[in-house]
């Protein structure tokens, strides 16, 4: 729940940015320069937000964290040497500058639950995790790609009924029991995966992607299912645009008029939308490392919240935050990339 | 024989209220180097015959009759034969400037585009090619703006960029599609300037479509008159206009803007409208509108009248037509 609002809240005041005003900064003549760093500020004042919003849910949570650490038949003086420690004692204004100054310094503090700098612990679980989603975005992204164009240059024939059905499918379909799924007739039944588990990435690099592909593919199918559906009916609008008549006017092909006039164009509302499943596909962590036991971050905070380890779910969801801001900026970028009306021009 | 022969030429399309002509049994020819004006109301199937040429109607349409382009016949051609023809002999230019470029391509990459792909030019040689062009249909500082994108020039300079990539391989007939109707005033006559300039200097054959029977005076040197997608009134354009044969035809004389009109007075039009395509009359399309139909008008369209010196006009009352209008 926390971790929800944190997320999304925080995602909400980046969605509320609106779009245009970039347009509009560049149009009148703004240097690049002060765009970014008009941009880097929006990101700074989302993190501060968001390190806020945690730290007083945190606060006001009820329940001492350190009677819950030690259980309700702890010593009355064990539970004030915890407290101490924890430092919550102290004035809540000073804690929060504490710890965001921990946060700046890269001095993370200690997890209650497993003794080691928060800190060690992140970078440990990033290896798990980024490379998951890293797996699950290109996989979807590929796949709705492939499937959008297909579907929409099949327009109301069967190839396009079958996209648009997998699609449904896709959507309806639960990520963890697909995963279940996965497992069954991957692991159990046909032995080519484990099911579950990490190896780490000590032994090289195969053993620890082969063991991330299930649960990828878990974390992809619902995000292609709805991206191939944007793809394909924006390639769809795209395709009836005057120019790219004027492209088969000129003597191209279907297919090359589709991917050199057409593709691009389609791609702003592709974007958009892998910008929110990426958002999304980091909470999606959280269940689908638990399902295939993978040590990721997502399963760090379900175990941290669960085991009320307070400084590993302060800093884990802020970084969540960090992350989601940053994919909102990195969409910016791309629409700037995609679209040169959205670009700065020097006349 | 004629660089380009529209035989009985009909479009057919399927729409949610039924199937009906947007063009039927056309026909006309048109020499090489020479220019042939399609005149009508919105609606009447000017563009559909356009597109039809280039094989490029929508998918809810389907061709008829025969189009022989230096005698092999287009509607029957394949797909990618027409890919061979589209841009490189016959090249087409349309009514908004605005919409027609793509605005993620630069206009320089969108001129040397058919060049490559026809003419099999290198990169460099291509990009050397769409600055000529540029210059020549008056871009100033061609060798600038060959890297601009189309949201960065001006209307008129849009469609100065789209002749150029029309006129890029040098085609046999170009197809310009109301290139004007979306410009101002002033740029109008500019590019329809340009684009008889290059007709002449090039040798290319052209077919203009407008709605504006004073651009199609002024320009082409044979004129078809549409209505209903048929052709009600063709031949020479200065026997056209000097006969005004087909009462469709006065009706668009007398309804034309004139330059000097008092502001206050209000522009003469044809009464009604356009008929809808899925459900056109039995007869004559016209009579709906026309002063002077009978009953024979409503039974069956009129065949065309030979008029003599290749003026011709599809209707029954073309004695009465000829009497003043009371
Ligand atoms: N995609 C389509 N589906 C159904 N009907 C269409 C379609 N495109 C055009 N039509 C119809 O075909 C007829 C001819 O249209 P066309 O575009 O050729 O007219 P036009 O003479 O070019 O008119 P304008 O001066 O407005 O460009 C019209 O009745 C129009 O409504
Ligand atoms: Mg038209």
């Amino acid at each position: 729940m926390l971790l929800w609002t944190a997320i999304h809240g925080s995602h909400g005041i980046a969605a509320a940015i609106p779009r245009e005003p970039i347009a509009v900064q560049i149009a009148a003549g703004a240097g690049v320069s002060v765009f970014l760093f008009r941009r880097f500020l929006t990101f700074l004042g989302t993190l501060v937000g968001a390190s806020v919003v945690v730290f007083l849910v945190l606060e006001v949570l009820p329940g001492d964290p350190a009677l819950i650490m030690l259980g309700t038949e702890a010593q009355a003086d064990t539970l004030a040497a915890l407290r101490k420690k924890l430092g919550l004692e102290r004035p809540p204004l000073e804690r929060y500058f504490d710890w965001i100054g921990g946060l700046v310094t890269g001095s993370l503090g200690m997890s209650h639950t497993y003794s080691v700098p928060v800190a060690n612990l992140i970078l440990e679980r990033l290896q798990v995790t980024v490379p998951l989603a890293a797996m699950a975005i290109t996989l979807s992204t590929a796949l709705a790609l492939a499937l959008g164009l297909y579907a929409a240059a099949r327009h109301n024939r069967p190839g396009d009924y079958g996209v648009m059905a997998f699609a449904q499918l896709g959507i309806a379909i639960p990520g963890f029991w697909f995963a279940i799924l996965l497992v069954l007739l991957f692991a159990v039944v046909l032995g080519w995966f484990s099911a579950g588990g990490f190896p780490g990435w000590g032994d090289g690099f195969w053993p620890g992607f082969k063991s991330l592909i299930l649960p990828a593919s878990a974390l992809a199918l619902a995000q292609a299912a709805i991206l191939s559906r944007v793809t394909r009916s924006s390639v769809l609008e795209v395709m009836r645009e005057d120019y790219v008549r004027t492209a088969r006017a000129k003597g191209l092909t279907r297919r090359r008029t589709l991917i050199r006039h057409v593709l691009r164009n389609a791609l702003i509302p592709v974007v958009t939308i892998m910008g929110l499943q990426l958002s999304n596909l980091l909470t999606g962590t959280i269940i689908i490392e638990s399902v295939f036991h993978l040590p990721g971050l997502g399963r760090l905070v379900f175990q941290a919240i669960s085991q009320r380890d307070l400084p590993v779910v302060k800093d884990v969801v802020v970084l969540f935050a960090a992350m989601v801001v940053a994919i909102n900026f990195l969409v910016d970028m791309l629409y700037a990339a995609i679209d040169p009306r959205l670009r700065l021009h020097d006349d | 024989m004629a660089l380009l022969e529209v035989r009985d030429l009909s479009v057919e399309i399927a729409t949610s209220r039924g199937t009906g002509f947007a063009v039927r049994g056309l026909n006309f020819a048109l020499e090489r180097g020479q220019t042939l004006g399609i005149v009508g109301e919105s609606g009447c199937g000017k563009s559909m015959t356009a597109l039809a040429l280039m094989r490029l109607v929508p998918e809810n349409a389907r061709i008829g009759g025969a189009i022989l382009f230096d005698g092999e016949d287009l509607a029957q051609a394949d797909e990618a034969r027409l890919c061979q023809i589209r841009g490189n002999r016959i090249a087409m230019i349309f009514q908004e400037p605005m919409t027609s470029l793509n605005p993620v391509h630069t206009i320089g990459r969108q001129i040397a585009e058919p060049l490559m792909m026809h003419r099999g030019l290198d990169a460099a040689s291509a990009r050397a090619e769409a600055i000529r062009l540029l210059d020549r249909v008056g871009i100033p500082e061609a060798r600038r703006r060959v890297d601009s994108w189309p949201h960065q020039l001006s209307g008129g300079q849009r469609q100065r960029a789209m002749i150029a990539m029309a006129l890029s391989c040098g085609p046999d007939i170009l197809l310009a599609d109301e290139p004007t109707t979306a410009l101002d005033v002033t740029i109008q006559r500019q590019i329809l300037t340009l684009i008889g300039d290059l007709v002449r200097d090039s040798g290319m054959s052209l077919i203009l479509i407008s709605h504006d029977l004073g651009v199609i005076a002024e320009t082409v040197d044979s004129t078809v008159v549409m209505y209903g997608g048929m052709a009600v009134e063709s031949g020479p354009t200065a026997r056209v206009f000097a006969g005004l044969a087909h009462p469709y035809t006065q009706g668009l004389f007398a309804a034309r803007p004139q330059l000097g009109q008092g502001a206050g007075k209000r522009l003469a039009t044809i009464a009604g409208v356009v008929p809808d395509l899925v459900d056109l009359p039995a007869g004559c399309a016209f009579a709906g509108r026309c002063r002077l139909a009978v009953q024979a008008c409503r039974v069956a369209p009129p065949a065309p009248q030979d008029l003599g010196l290749g003026h011709s006009a599809a209707c029954l009352r073309l004695d009465a037509a000829r009497e003043p209008a009371a």
